[in-house]
C-alpha cells in the first residue's frame, strides 16, 4: 500500500529530476550531434517504459492489495497477451537499434578528406604528432624510443622528418576540418577522451586505433584519460584548442618538426602552410 | 482468461529415482565443520560470503568518503583508492554474489526444492566450500601483503595490471588476486558440477523439468553458464601469471615503461579483454538468473497467484543464458577492437532485451488480480523489479554501440551496473533470506527491524544510483579518485557527490540492522512452524523444520503438480502443495 505511493513518487521524482536538474551533457563541440540525438531518443523511449511499467505496478499494488477475504485469480498463461507484448518490445528495440547502427556506420567510416593526426599516450601524459608538409605520418616503432626520440619515429623514413612533434603540450585543431585521430600507446591502455567531442577510443600498446571528428566550435577543451592506467590516471590531462584557420596556422608556424628536434640539418624545414 | 478444470496436474512417472545412502556424520566435526550436508555447506558458503561482503561494504564507504569529500581523508591515497575499487568490485561480483547465489542458495534449495536427499556428490560438495574458503583467505591475505592488494581495477586489464605504475602490479597484490581467482574457479567447478548433476539426476518422482520452481531453473541455468564461462577467466588468469612471473608475453606487446624498455613483445592486451568479458558478461547473468528465478517464486507466493506465463519464463531464462555468450564485446565498444564488431554485438545485446523484458512483464502481470501480501520478502521482490527495470533500461543506452561512446568509462556505467547487478540482485538476496530464514532456523526474522532495513535500503540505493547516471552524463569519468578542476564539470557536481556519499553511508549502516536481525532472531524470532508463508513448493513440505540430514525422513515425496498452484478455484485452501494429489487420492509412496 505504502509501496504503491512510494512508486508513484519515485516515478514523478525521477522525471522531475531529469527535467529540472542542472546536470546534462556538456555542450557539444564536434559533428557528433547524431550521437546526442540517439541518446535523447533512448531517454524518451526508456523513460516512457520505466514510467509505464512502474505506474502499472503501483496500480496493481493498490488495487489488488490483500484485504479480508480477497482471493487471487487463477491465470497460468495468456498466449495472446504474451505474444502481443513480445512483438511490441521487439518493435521498441528495433526503434532504438536502427538509429544506433546507422550512426555507428558513420562513426567508423572516416571521410576521404579527413586529415590525420596522431595521439601518443604514456604514463601519464599526452603527446601529439602532425604529419607535416607532406601530409603523411612517418612510421614508428616502440623499439626506436629514446630520450631524443620519445615517440619512436623511424628516422630512416623520409615521411618522418617533417612530422610535427608536440610533447606534453596543447593540441590545436582547425575548426570545420574532419580529422582522423590515430591513437598509439607506448606503455599501457589509455583512452583519449574529450567530453565535448563525444567520441572516444582506447589507446592500445602494440596497435594503432582511431576515431574521427570534425570540430565545430572554437574553444579550449580538456583531454582526459578514460581507461585506468595506473596511479596517475586521474591526473593524465591535456588540452585541445579548436582554432579558426588563421589562429591554427599561426600556432603551427611555431611548432618544431622531428628533424628540427633531432637536429638533423639535412632535412629542410619548409613552411607548413600546406597542412 | 483460461478455462480451468481442477485436476491433479498430469501423471506421475514411475519411480526411477532410487533412494540413496548418505554418509552420516559421526562427530561434531563431521556434522558442523567438515559437513557433507548441503544445508550446512550452504550456511558455510553464505556466512563466508556475507563476511567478505562486509569488507566490500566498508571499502565502498571509504571510496564514497573520498569521492564525496575529496582532500579530507589523507589516509585514502591514490594507491589506496584504486585498491579499494578493485577489491570492492571483485569481492562483490565473485566472492559475494556468485558464491551466495550458487554456493549458498544453490546448496540449500536445490535438494529441497526438487525432492532430493542431498547433492549428487556430497563429498565433492564439501571440498568445493573449503577451496572457496581458501580462495577467500588468499584474497584477504593480499591486504596484508607488502604493497597491499592489486589496484588494477576489477577488470585487471594488462599491461598495467602487472606493471609498477599500478599498486600491487610488481608486488604480491596481483599474484594473490590471480591465485585466488584460480582457486575460486576450481572450487566453484566442483560445486557447479554437483548442482547441475543433482538437478538433472536426483529429482524426486513426479518432479519433471517443467514442474521445477523457477528458482531451480535460474540456479541450474546459471550453473551451466558458469561452468562454461569461468574457464575463460581461468586461462586468462594463468596466462597473466605467466606473463608476470616467467616473462611470457601472452598479453604484453613491446613497451616502454617510464623510459625503460621492457623485455616483453608480441602479446595482445585486447586478447585478455576478450577472454575476460567472455567470462564477464555471462557472469552478469550468472548473478542475475538465480535472482530472476528466486524473485519469481517470491512474487508468486506472496501475491498468492501462480507465476504468469511459467513456460515463457523458463524459456526466457534459457534463451538469456544462451544469448549472454554472444554479447561480451559490448563491454569493448571503445576498446579499439575491430569497429565492425560493433554492429554484431549491438544487435545481439539489444535482442537480449526482449526475453528480459518478457520476464519483467510477467512479474508485473503476476501481481495483476493477485492477493498481494506486503510481507518483507514481497517488499524486497517488488524493489527488485523497480531497480532491475531501471538498470535494465539504462543498459539500452550502453548496449546500443554509438550511444555507449560518450557514456563509456563514465559514472553512467558505474550507476548502470550497480543498479542492475548490484542493487537488484542484492534486493533478491535479502528477500530470499527473509523468505527462507524460517525454514533454515525455524524462526521468523524480526518484522520491525526488517522494515527499517528495507525502506532505508530501497530508497537509499535509489538515491545513490539514480543521480549517479547524471554525473556520468555530464562527462565525469569513473575510476577517478578526485576530479580536480575541470571546465566542463559544474561545481554543483561536488554537492551531488557529497549527497550520494551520505546516502551510501546511511544505506551501509542499515545493513548492520539486518546483520543484527539475523543473529537476534536465531534466539528471539517468532516460531515459524513448517510453512509460515503457506507456500506450495516442496521445500516447505519437509517433515521437520529445520530439515534434518536427508531432508525427507523415511520416504521421498511424490510430486503431482507444478510449484504454483495458488488460489486454485475449488481448492480447500489458497495453495496446493506440490506433493498434494488433490483432487485425487495419494499414491502409495514407493519407499
Amino acid at each position: 500500500m505504502y509501496f504503491a505511493v512510494v512508486l508513484v513518487i519515485l516515478v514523478l521524482g525521477s522525471v522531475a529530476f531529469h527535467l529540472l536538474s542542472p546536470w546534462w551533457m556538456t555542450p557539444i563541440a564536434s559533428n557528433w550531434g547524431y550521437i546526442d540525438d540517439t541518446l535523447v531518443i533512448t531517454f524518451w523511449i526508456t523513460g516512457a517504459v520505466f514510467a509505464a511499467v512502474t505506474l502499472f505496478m503501483a496500480y496493481c499494488l493498490f488495487r489488488f492489495r490483500h484485504r479480508e477475504g480477497s482471493k487471487a485469480a487463477y491465470e497460468p498463461e495468456n498466449k495472446k497477451l504474451e505474444i502481443w507484448l513480445t512483438a511490441a518490445t521487439t518493435v521498441g528495440v528495433a526503434a532504438l537499434l536502427a538509429p544506433g547502427l546507422y550512426v555507428w556506420s558513420q562513426f567508423i567510416n572516416v571521410p576521404d578528406d579527413a586529415g590525420e593526426i596522431e595521439v601518443v599516450g604514456l604514463q601519464w601524459q599526452w603527446n601529439f604528432r602532425l604529419p607535416g608538409e607532406d601530409g603523411v605520418l612517418g612510421t614508428s616503432d616502440t623499439h626506436l624510443i629514446t630520450f631524443e626520440n620519445p615517440l619512436g619515429l623511424n628516422p630512416d623514413d623520409p615521411n618522418s622528418a617533417d612530422d610535427v612533434i608536440i610533447e606534453a603540450d596543447d593540441l590545436h585543431l582547425e575548426i570545420g576540418k574532419p580529422v582522423k585521430i590515430l591513437l598509439r600507446s607506448i606503455d599501457v591502455l589509455h583512452d583519449f577522451y574529450v567530453p565535448e567531442f563525444r567520441a572516444k577510443m582506447d589507446l592500445i600498446p602494440g596497435t594503432v586505433t582511431y576515431f574521427w571528428i570534425t570540430p565545430t566550435r572554437t574553444g579550449e577543451f580538456e583531454i582526459l584519460c578514460a581507461e585506468l592506467c595506473g596511479v596517475g590516471h586521474a591526473f593524465m590531462r591535456g588540452l585541445v584548442l579548436v582554432d579558426t584557420t588563421e589562429d591554427y596556422q599561426a600556432w603551427l608556424e611555431e611548432q618544431l618538426t622531428f628533424a628540427e628536434l633531432t637536429g638533423d640539418a639535412s632535412v629542410k624545414t619548409a613552411s607548413r602552410s600546406g597542412l | 482468461m483460461v478455462e480451468f478444470t481442477p485436476k491433479a496436474a498430469g501423471t506421475v512417472p514411475p519411480a526411477e529415482v532410487p533412494d540413496v545412502e548418505l554418509y552420516h556424520p559421526k562427530s561434531w566435526w563431521t556434522k558442523y565443520v567438515f559437513s557433507q550436508d548441503a544445508k550446512i555447506i550452504a550456511i558455510q558458503y553464505s556466512g563466508t560470503a556475507i563476511l567478505i561482503g562486509l569488507v566490500a561494504l566498508v571499502l565502498s564507504w571509504l571510496m564514497r568518503l573520498q569521492l564525496g569529500f575529496p582532500d579530507t581523508f589523507s589516509f585514502i591515497t591514490v594507491e589506496a583508492y584504486y585498491q579499494f575499487i578493485t577489491m570492492h568490485g571483485m569481492i562483490m561480483v565473485i566472492y559475494l554474489l556468485t558464491a551466495l547465489f550458487l554456493g549458498g542458495f544453490g546448496n540449500y534449495l536445490i535438494p529441497l526444492m526438487i525432492g532430493a536427499r542431498d547433492m549428487a556428490f556430497p563429498y565433492v560438495n564439501m571440498l568445493s566450500f573449503w577451496i572457496y574458503l581458501v580462495a577467500v583467505l588468499v584474497l584477504v591475505a593480499s591486504f596484508f601483503a607488502p604493497g597491499g592488494p592489486t589496484g588494477a581495477g576489477w577488470t585487471l586489464y594488462p599491461p598495467q595490471a602487472i606493471l609498477s605504475g599500478t599498486p600491487g602490479g610488481q608486488e604480491a597484490g596481483i599474484l594473490l588476486m590471480l591465485s585466488s581467482l584460480v582457486l575460486f574457479i576450481i572450487g566453484f567447478t566442483m560445486g557447479g558440477l554437483n548442482y547441475a548433476v543433482t538437478v538433472l539426476q536426483c529429482r524426486t518422482r513426479g518432479m519433471t523439468l517443467m514442474r521445477m520452481p523457477l528458482t531451480i531453473w535460474g540456479i541450474f541455468t546459471a550453473t551451466v553458464m558458469a561452468l562454461l564461462a569461468f574457464p575463460a577467466l581461468f586461462v586468462a588468469g594463468v596466462m597473466m601469471l605467466f606473463d608476470r612471473l616467467v616473462g611470457s608475453s601472452f598479453f604484453m606487446p613491446a613497451l616502454v615503461e617510464l623510459g625503460e624498455r621492457l623485455d616483453y613483445g608480441g602479446g595482445s592486451p585486447i586478447l585478455f579483454q576478450h577472454l575476460f568479458w567472455f567470462f564477464g558478461h555471462p557472469e552478469v547473468y550468472i548473478v542475475a538468473l538465480p535472482a530472476f528465478g528466486i524473485v519469481s517464486d517470491l512474487i508468486s507466493v506472496h501475491a498468492r497467484k501462480n507465476i504468469f506465463g511459467y513456460r515463457m519464463m523458463v524459456w526466457a531464462i534459457v534463451i538469456i543464458g544462451g544469448l549472454s555468450f554472444i554479447v561480451w564485446a559490448h563491454h569493448m565498444y571503445v576498446s579499439g577492437m575491430n569497429p565492425w564488431f560493433g554492429f554484431f554485438f549491438a544487435t545481439t545485446t539489444l535482442i537480449i532485451a526482449i526475453p528480459t523484458a518478457i520476464k519483467v512483464y510477467n512479474w508485473v502481470l503476476t501481481l495483476w488480480r493477485g492477493d498481494i501480501h506486503f510481507t518483507l520478502p514481497m517488499l524486497f521482490a517488488l524493489a527488485f523489479i523497480v531497480t532491475f527495470l531501471n538498470g535494465g533500461l539504462s543498459g539500452l543506452f550502453l548496449g546500443n554501440v554509438v550511444v555507449d561512446v560518450p557514456l563509456s568509462d563514465t559514472m553512467f556505467v558505474v550507476a548502470h551496473f550497480h543498479m542492475v547487478m548490484g542493487v537488484a540482485p542484492i534486493m533478491v538476496i535479502f528477500g530470499a533470506i527473509y523468505h527462507w530464514y524460517p525454514k533454515i532456523t525455524g524462526r521468523m526474522l524480526d518484522e520491525t527491524m526488517g522494515r527499517i532495513h528495507f525502506w532505508v535500503t530501497f530508497v537509499g540505493s535509489y538515491a545513490i544510483f539514480f543521480p549517479m547516471h547524471y554525473v556520468g552524463l555530464v562527462g565525469v569519468p569513473r575510476r577517478y579518485n578526485e576530479l580536480g578542476d575541470l571546465l566542463f564539470v559544474p561545481p554543483s557536481i561536488a554537492d551531488l557527490n557529497a549527497f550520494i556519499s551520505i546516502a551510501a553511508l546511511i544505506v551501509g549502516a542499515a545493513q548492520m540492522v539486518f546483520l543484527f536481525n539475523l543473529l537476534w532472531s536465531l534466539r528471539h524470532g517468532k516460531e515459524a512452524g513448517g510453512n509460515p508463508w503457506r507456500a506450495a513448493s516442496l521445500e516447505w513440505q519437509t517433515p521437520a523444520t529445520p530439515p534434518e540430514h536427508g531432508n525427507w525422513g523415511k520416504s521421498l515425496p511424490v510430486v503431482y503438480r507444478w510449484a504454483y498452484d495458488y488460489s486454485v478455484p475449488g481448492a480447500k485452501e489458497d495453495f496446493i502443495a506440490q506433493n498434494d494429489p488433490w483432487p485425487e487420492e495419494p499414491e502409495r509412496s514407493p519407499a
